[in-house]
């Protein structure tokens, strides 16, 4: 079929329906509703099934792209899930947050001369197939190993290290500090971007598999690391994740209505705020709404105080649209919705009345200077450029820098100048003997996918340790 | 489940005593420290600092008075019944250390917070004086405990139904002008708080406070907690809960404190009419 394709007007990529962006941007249901049979087959068929696969080298986690994706087209689900399986342990998740515009996506040779495979929307596809229409029937696993792993945190990366150490037959547990397993999946991003029946499901397929799950367990406080090896754990990964969020010391941050990314998406999404007060935890609603930052967490933030009814809702960065750091779909998405851009502006202090409540911001027009350290040019304040932005909530998602909780606990265990867990890279080895880290905690703020990227090397780590020693 | 197994009814029943069975964190935790309680699955989490452990038991012990639609639900939860989740011990612990004369002074159900450190700095050798105020008799918690817990207890009710008639900063005052106090520890309302710091600036005596600021994880990861401690942003929940007494902005700290006002009166009321009704 690729052949044909390739003599005859060559097929277009198959877009994914979504609920139109009016309707979606007042509801939290998922704004991408998903392909039919019938479009994954059309789409699948695009693949050319390269000998070489770039897109296989563009995944951090290796995932047999054309391999998976054959298969779609030969209508074998179930092998298609399978096949996701040996590489990836949350597809369902993966072909919903990846950034695969700069992934497998950005390397597939269709790409060059048209659009690429869409290859997230067919990971999405075979994950929610088999998830609706599958047997549930599970992956083979290796005989036990009597091997005790402790894997604290159960974000993207403690998940795919659960995942990859069951399979090979040690005995896990996963540790949570949240009174719900997912870590940022569950927290951090929305439910209309990654449903939480989706990620619960993921999670109980690992605890199918054997994996087990103590949640509000607080590692550095509830229980130490020290303490877990004392209790037999021969092995330990840390994936606790991003920690303490960054704010913008400007003055007045402290005024009621301003709040970090982290508290307004944890009220929205592990305690669905959303709903109240049908649950017990409230959000602040705001009539106009300024999200500070122009990452994924950013676009999160702006897209559910639309949903949770402002007037206006704008995006505050100081540099301008080819530096932001979202995925290009987020942005899109957002735009759609009606969220305003205000690129190259920058905050400089927080307006309050006399309550101590926002009612305001002075911010600063900039413009791009030399590239920086980053590569990126440096935003520079033009003079005399003051106005004035009226708001009464204020979204932060500026970053966040590691959390100091456990690595507080654990000081034979060498950290950064940043307070990030140092590790030998390609395995995850911290300098505590048994103990492995990967995700946030190591590399500051990322993505899932490299979180999972970063498990997967300290699996196969940890798993040669608990063979043959450290 | 986490379960109640004993409850009580203290300070004419708006301020409820419940021990709870949590054995990894009464083996864990020490004075100064929270919790976090989340009633059932549409519940709020809600810190707590704990009045009371119990390691050979496997006991918690919280005390809180009943404010809103959270506390109403923990309220109304009996012995047998429990909480969905309980997470902690979180926060740091109570510096102890042996200074010579202190005073420990309490209000409201910051006594059942207050109780536990002072037990501490008594056992570690220090002189304990302690000063618990109320606004009527029938309010004052925990004076049996609070007596054990110290060397001298003086009471204070606003109504003069008990004890001194006024304010604990009035009795503090008069403590201050005739010992040699080495450190006061105030844990209570936040404008008895700053009353008190006010005061112990004014001789120069180190004062340490308990905030209890609205929070959602308590583990430092979402930033709702933040005071201005010595003109820098600090987070309750990992920085404290335990600060320096002449350093926190306790205006700015009762602002963000009502930041969710409305909503709960709303709540609590609603809560309340359909409990009634039923």
């Amino acid at each position: 079929m690729a052949e044909t394709a390739t003599k005859k007007k060559k097929p277009g990529r198959i877009a994914m329906p979504e609920q139109e962006a009016k309707i979606r941007a007042r509801n939290f249901l998922e704004v991408p509703t998903g392909y039919t049979v019938k479009m994954a087959q059309e789409e699948a068929s695009r693949c050319l099934q390269c000998k070489k696969p770039a897109c296989v080298a563009g995944c951090p986690v290796g995932v047999d792209i054309p391999g998976f994706i054959e298969l779609i087209t030969e209508g074998d689900f179930t092998g298609a899930m399978r096949n996701l399986w040996t590489k990836n342990a949350l597809p369902a998740v993966c072909g919903r947050v990846c950034p695969q515009e700069v992934q497998c996506e950005g390397k597939c040779i269709v790409g060059r001369k048209g659009e690429p495979v869409a290859i997230g929307n067919l990971e999405r596809f075979v994950a929610d197939y088999e998830r609706e229409h599958g047997t549930g029937e599970l992956p083979p696993k290796a005989d036990p190993t009597g091997k005790r792993v402790a894997v604290v945190g159960s974000g993207p990366s403690g998940l795919t290290v659960a995942g990859d150490l069951v399979t090979k037959g040690h005995d896990v547990t996963i540790f949570e500090a949240f009174h719900k397993p997912g870590g940022v999946l569950v927290y951090g991003i929305p439910e209309f971007r990654l449903p939480k029946a989706i990620v619960a499901q993921e999670v109980h397929f690992l605890e199918r598999q054997g994996a087990k799950l103590e949640v509000n367990a607080v590692v550095g406080r509830t229980v130490s690391l020290d303490e877990l090896l004392e209790q037999g754990f021969d092995a330990i990964y840390i994936g606790v994740g991003a920690g303490l969020p960054r704010f913008m010391n400007i003055p007045g941050e402290n005024l009621v209505g301003i709040l970090s990314a982290n508290e307004y998406l944890t009220r929205a999404n592990l305690m669905k705020a959303y709903e109240y007060p049908k649950v017990d935890t409230p959000i602040p609603l705001g009539k106009n709404v300024v999200v500070l930052g122009a990452g994924n967490v950013a676009m999160d933030s702006a897209r559910t105080a639309m949903r949770l009814g402002a007037e206006s809702v704008k995006i505050v960065y100081r540099r301008s649209k080819e530096e932001m750091p979202a995925r290009n779909a987020e942005i899109h998405h957002a735009e759609e919705e009606g969220i305003e851009l205000f690129l190259l502006t920058n905050p400089t202090q927080y307006l309050g009345d006399e309550d101590g409540r926002l009612i305001g911001m002075e911010c600063l027009k900039m413009e791009l200077g030399e590239p920086d350290d980053s590569g990126r040019r440096r935003p520079m304040a033009i003079e005399g450029s003051e106005f004035e932005l009226a708001c009464d909530l204020c979204i932060v998602a500026v970053g966040s820098g590691a959390n100091p909780l456990l690595t507080s606990e654990t000081p034979d265990m060498e950290l950064n100048r940043w307070g990030n867990v140092v590790t030998e890279s390609a395995t995850g080895k911290t300098t505590k003997k048994g103990v492995w880290a990967g995700g946030d905690i190591v590399t500051g703020a990322a993505t899932v996918i490299l979180a999972m990227g970063a498990g997967r090397e300290a699996a196969d780590s940890m798993h040669d340790y608990l063979s043959l020693g450290w | 489940m986490f379960k109640i197994v004993r409850r009580e009814e203290m300070a004419q029943g708006t301020v409820i005593l419940n021990e709870i069975e949590a054995p990894l964190i009464a083996k864990k935790a020490r004075p100064g420290q929270f919790i976090i309680l989340k009633a059932n699955e549409t519940g709020e989490r809600i810190p707590l600092t704990m009045a009371e452990t119990d390691p050979s038991k496997g006991t918690i012990t919280i005390i809180y008075m009943v404010v809103g639609k959270s506390t109403a639900i923990f309220r109304d939860l009996q012995v047998g019944e429990g909480y969905q989740d309980v997470i902690g011990p979180l926060g740091k612990p109570t510096h102890l250390e042996k200074l010579g004369k202190v005073v420990c002074v309490g209000g409201g159900t910051g006594v059942a917070v207050l109780h536990p450190i002072t037990k501490g700095l008594k056992d570690v050798g220090n002189d304990v004086t302690c000063i618990i105020g109320a606004r009527n008799k029938g309010l004052l918690m925990m004076e049996e405990q609070m007596r054990r817990a110290s060397h001298d207890l003086r009471l204070c009710t606003d109504d003069g139904s008990c004890g001194h008639h006024g304010f604990v900063t009035q009795v503090l005052k008069d403590v201050l002008e005739k010992e040699d106090i080495k450190l006061v520890v105030a844990i209570g309302p936040v404008p008895m708080m700053k009353a008190v710091s006010n005061l112990t600036k004014e001789y120069d005596v180190q004062t340490m406070v308990s905030l209890n600021p609205i929070m959602v994880d308590g583990t430092g990861m979402c930033g709702g907690c933040r005071v201005t401690v010595g003109g820098e942003t600090k987070f309750a929940c990992v920085d404290g809960p335990e600060f320096d007494g002449h350093q926190v902005d306790y205006d700015e700290l009762m602002l963000r404190l009502r930041a969710y006002a409305a909503e709960e009166k709303k709540c609590h009321s609603d809560y309340c009419t359909i409990r009634d009704a039923q």
